[in-house]
Parts: structure tokens; C-alpha cells; sequence
């Protein structure tokens, strides 16, 4: 048991009075360990919100420094981090909003060869990267180590993610066999994102780490949400397992990791 | 027939139609840009054009959205 602090039990009060989540819950999140892989757009909200609600400790992987393009969206860094090392700004905030919270941050993109190891230890992973090649390998990477994570994507004024619990629910790879030709899809930097979208979507991965590690609700499995902000639409739609999923499937081809080729992300293109 | 596209009824003045074409007809700008799942089953990418839509099939477009950052 938590002994809980005067503060903690007033700072954490809105989830203790909530009557699935309450002081054991609350002792659950600040027990938990979140990784999320990508401080941008989608990671910068899902951080402040895990770091708010008490997440024990906080994975955070990136290995790219602040731009000024990024601070339209980006909300976990400021004008003032222009330059510095997104894991850095990320920490510092962070600290500042909740000094109970532990951050591991960890200043790198992740690998076929090194994935595995920053992922070992944490209950959940949050894919807050921004190109096929890191997605795929990221589920591939939470398939063999058995780690539940949330997907995210974003486009433009669209959004989808789905939560992956290895081995019971569909995974990435059972919807997308394998990453789109390149110059296919676009990427936000050629086609652009409204930067209220990372918001909406990253909050709904941190529902799902917080829902995940407390064991509250349902979580987004077997489904794909997605939601076009245009008309504000959102929909669930139903996925299955694949019998015959490269990674999580019956015979997996995939047994060890490999890096997706990927064509070089230019924000100045 | 009628079919389910994106879960909204459509009407299509086809019997029946291959994979490629329907994705044409519902403006999906290139093949590769999506997954496509026939009445809860995936279609491999490979199948497309052997496989047919039939009346009251329920077919969904699973776009790629790679953005995050």
C-alpha cells in the first residue's frame, strides 16, 4: 500500500472520488509504468496527461530536438525549447507539473535492435511516432514482448487508433499487412495536420494506458476508432484477428524484428 | 445492388464488381492507401481483383494514417 501524502490524496482527488477508479486505482496508476515513443504530437498530450493523473514513471523516446513547426501542436514544449532535445523540454515540464512522477527519458529513435530493450518492464506503450516504419516495428516489438499498446495515426482533420493486447486482439499488422508503398501515403509534414487533432487523439491513448493499468472498462481492442474532425464523425470499426498475421498470427513469418525501409521524412519538402 | 460501404447503405447500379473497381467508383485515390475488409474479413492486396461484392456486402476502407508526430 501507497501511503498517500495530504497533497497526493487533494491533488488526486477527481480520480479518487470516481467510484471504478477510487484510492486503489489511483495506487495502480502511480504504481504503473507508461512508455510513450514519440514526445510530438500525439505524445506531448498524452505525457501531460499521464504525468498529471500520477503515472509512477514515464517512459519518454525521441530523439529529435524542438523545432518552431512543431510548437503549433507539440503542447509539452514551449517557444523557449526551440532547439532543445524533445525528451529534455518533455522531462522538465513534466517535473514541473508533478514532481511525484518519474521520467526515463531516453534520447533516441527507436531500432530493430535496441526496441525491445527500452520497451521491457512497462504495463503499456504509447506509438506517438510519425512514419510507418517506427509504427510497424513498434507492434511487432510489443507483439513478441507481449506488452499492450495503443496505435495512433493522424492526417490532415483524421484520426484513428486502436489498442493492441498481444495475443487476444487483433493487432497493427492483422489491419495493415505491411507498411504503404512510399509516396503513397502522405505524412503530416507534406500534407499537414490540424493541430487540434493530436490532441483529441493522444488524449484518447492516455484514456487507454490510464483505463489499462487501473483495469477499468473496456478497452479499445478488436476495433478501430476513427474520426473525421470535418464533420466530427466518429467510428468504431470491427476488426478480427488474423489467423494468418505475419507477426501474431497461428505460424508467424516474423520471429525476430527488421527495420522497415523508410523514405526520409523532410519537413522542408 | 445495395451494399454497405463505410457502414452508410450505397446503391450501385452494378451486380458485381471486383475490389479495384469499387475502390474507384468510391474515390479511393490509390489501392495502396488503404486496407480492405469484405463482410469482417480482410482482403489480401493480392486478391483484390478476384474478389467480388455482392449484394448486401458490407465492405470498409481502412486508411493509412501514419502521421503522429
Amino acid at each position: 500500500m501507497i501511503d498517500f501524502t495530504e497533497d497526493q490524496l487533494e491533488r488526486y482527488s477527481r480520480h479518487i472520488l470516481l467510484k471504478d477508479v477510487g484510492i486503489e486505482g489511483q495506487e495502480k496508476i502511480m504504481k504503473s509504468k507508461v512508455l510513450i515513443i514519440g514526445a510530438g504530437g500525439l505524445g506531448a498530450p498524452a505525457a501531460l496527461y499521464l504525468a498529471a493523473a500520477g503515472v509512477g514513471t514515464l517512459g519518454i523516446v525521441d530523439g529529435d530536438s524542438v523545432d518552431l513547426s512543431n510548437l503549433q501542436r507539440q503542447i509539452i514544449h514551449f517557444t523557449k525549447d526551440i532547439k532543445k532535445p524533445k525528451v529534455l523540454s518533455a522531462q522538465e515540464k513534466i517535473a514541473e507539473l508533478n514532481p511525484d512522477v518519474k521520467v526515463n527519458a531516453i534520447a533516441e529513435h527507436v531500432f530493430a535492435d535496441t526496441i525491445r530493450d527500452i520497451i521491457r518492464g512497462y504495463d503499456f506503450i504509447i506509438d506517438g511516432t510519425d512514419n510507418f516504419a517506427a509504427k510497424f516495428l513498434i507492434n511487432d516489438a510489443c507483439v513478441l514482448e507481449k506488452i499492450p499498446y495503443s496505435h495512433g495515426g493522424i492526417l490532415r482533420f483524421t484520426g484513428q487508433t486502436m489498442t493492441v493486447i498481444p495475443g487476444t486482439s487483433a493487432c497493427y499488422r492483422c489491419v495493415f499487412s505491411v507498411p504503404p508503398p512510399k509516396n503513397v501515403v502522405p505524412t503530416c509534414s507534406q500534407a499537414g495536420v490540424l493541430g487540434a487533432i493530436a490532441g483529441m487523439l493522444g488524449t484518447i491513448q492516455a484514456a487507454e494506458a490510464l483505463k489499462f493499468v487501473t483495469n477499468v472498462g473496456k478497452p479499445l481492442t478488436n476495433k478501430l476508432l476513427t474520426f473525421n474532425a470535418m464533420d466530427m464523425e466518429f467510428r468504431n470499426v470491427n476488426l478480427r484477428k488474423r489467423k494468418d498475421c505475419a507477426i501474431c498470427g497461428e505460424r508467424p513469418t516474423i520471429t525476430e524484428l527488421f527495420d522497415e525501409e523508410q523514405p526520409v521524412c523532410d519537413i522542408k519538402h | 445492388m445495395e451494399i454497405k460501404v463505410n457502414g452508410e447503405l450505397k446503391q450501385i447500379t452494378n451486380d458485381s464488381i471486383a475490389v479495384p473497381e469499387i475502390l474507384k467508383l468510391f474515390k479511393v485515390e490509390a489501392p495502396d492507401m488503404v486496407s480492405v475488409q469484405l463482410n469482417g474479413e480482410f482482403v489480401d492486396r493480392k486478391n483484390f481483383d478476384s474478389t467480388l461484392i455482392k449484394e448486401k456486402d458490407e465492405i470498409e476502407f481502412l486508411y493509412f494514417m501514419g502521421g503522429g508526430r
